[in-house]
């Protein structure tokens, strides 16, 4: 009930004053109610809980953490610091 | 999958695993608050990716887990009397009250009806006005908007049909009763981020302050709680407490202010009992008084409870992380997912289900259920 999976909202419509959408989870689509994102839209990714959309997942953070682990990869590399390595592990080697 | 094949990028994996155990001088004791980090630290085997550098210690942020055993006698008592269709989340219905589940209710012809949404329970209301409606509402701050919703919807159309057993319970003061309980080892915490999707991440700021402890706003994915973990270690390895955010595409400071004004009405904070824990002060949500004509528990009369916990479970050492499920003498014999002796072997989010489904059966060497050391 808890575990919330990020979705696609893909149309919206209003149900008796209140907003509702459909949202694909990688190919399965469930109706859920936006009550508490009144400014999402069409296109937008979503974490959905019982039915609710809670939050907008914001690409330009999403992309901003992917970019930063990358960074700590070539980190990494520039180092000799591979994973699995003594020196990696903080041991003597 | 957006969002979810780039958080599970096993190259990215690595690095990060490197970074943490590298950086760990000594082995840190972390604890993740929610059940469904849990599940996905033991399916990915995050746990020993670190070993050596993080023990994880499971927190109770499982919802069907922590339902009062009480609450759950009430809810079967409610759901078998002819005349009530009894609603709930499908995760509750094979958690084993003092005597039987919910499924045991629907056997012998109670009208007991899994919905996916709260609303869901709400439309049947309309549908059925013969039928009193009730829906179980549990859960954390996660579902607890979608539950208020329904009340409100409820409230707004009339339905005196409609009622909600609610047993809600809050993140932060289980937190603290974690970090205040004498056997406490938790160094750092990776607080679960879809709550704070909800609440926003404020209310974490005075645990930081007064008990000095790194707390780290985490997500689900493979690659989210590695960061999480990345974060924490790096706190606690320069002696720094503070509160970071390792899930910013999805949790901002504010929360969900909508969500927020709408808990502000229906629910109001209350003492509440944990299974496996005990009572925690201000731990709960119930019904504002506003909203009390809808309680379930004030609709139904139930008494006589006789409530009994198994006394061979020990969900409630789990839930405290003070024993790992496979360290529990009944773990996988006498109490496995089709047979449960306790809730947290039922969850899609309890610690026990997640060590079952994901083969962790022997407990290590060296821990309390072997003979070693």
């Amino acid at each position: 009930m808890c575990l919330g999976i990020p979705g696609r909202i893909t149309e919206i419509w209003d149900d008796r004053g209140t907003r509702m959408a459909y949202v694909d989870f990688g190919g399965a689509v469930k109706d859920v109610c936006l009550a508490y994102l009144p400014d999402i839209a069409v296109g937008d990714y979503t974490i959905v809980h019982a039915g609710f959309a809670l939050t907008r997942l914001d690409e330009a953070s999403a992309r901003a953490t992917l970019a930063m682990f990358a960074e700590l990869g070539l980190l990494d590399g520039e180092l000799g610091t591979a994973a699995g390595t003594p020196a990696a592990r903080g041991e003597p080697a | 999958m957006r969002y979810l094949d780039e958080f599970r990028d096993p190259a990215l994996a690595r690095t990060l695993v490197a970074e943490i155990t590298g950086r760990a001088g000594r082995p840190w004791t972390v604890m993740e608050v929610c059940g469904g980090q849990t599940h996905s630290i033991i399916r990915n085997g995050i746990d020993q990716l670190l070993a050596g550098a993080v023990e994880f210690i499971h927190g109770p942020g499982c919802p069907v887990c922590v339902t009062p055993l009480e609450m759950i006698d009430r809810a079967l008592e409610i759901a078998g009397r002819p005349g009530v269709t009894f609603c709930s989340f499908g995760d509750m219905l094979r958690v084993p009250g003092s005597e039987r589940d919910l499924f045991a209710v629907r056997a012998r012809g109670g009208d007991v009806r899994v919905v996916y949404s709260p609303l869901d329970a709400v439309r049947i209301a309309e549908e059925n006005p013969r039928r009193q409606v009730v829906f179980f509402g549990v859960g954390f701050e996660t579902t607890a908007p979608a539950n208020a919703m329904a009340v409100l919807t409820a409230a707004r159309r009339g339905l005196a049909n409609f009622s909600m057993l609610v047993s809600h319970v809050l993140v932060p003061p289980a937190m603290t009763a974690i970090l205040d309980s004498p056997g406490c080892r938790v160094q750092a915490f990776l607080a679960a981020g879809h709550v704070c999707t909800v609440m926003g991440t404020g209310q974490y700021e005075p645990l930081v302050a007064r008990y000095r402890v790194p707390i780290v706003v985490t997500g689900f994915e493979p690659l989210d709680l590695l960061e999480g973990v990345r974060q924490a270690v790096r706190q606690l390895e320069s002696g720094q407490s503070t509160l970071d955010n390792a899930y910013p595409r999805a949790v901002s400071a504010a929360g969900n202010p909508a969500a927020q004004a709408v808990l502000a009405d229906v629910f109001e904070v209350c003492d509440r009992q944990w299974r496996g824990i005990g009572e925690i002060p201000a731990s709960g949500w119930r019904l504002s008084p506003a909203y009390r004509g809808f309680d379930a528990q004030e609709r139904f009369e139930v008494g006589g409870l006789r409530v009994a916990e198994s006394a061979d479970c020990h969900s409630g050492a789990v839930l405290q992380g003070l024993i790992k499920p496979n360290e529990c003498p009944a773990f996988g014999t006498r109490c496995t997912p089709r047979s449960p002796l306790g809730a947290t072997m039922v969850s899609s989010e309890g610690a026990c289900a997640a060590y079952h489904q994901f083969r962790r059966l022997a407990a290590p060497a060296g821990s309390k259920g072997s003979s070693g050391g």
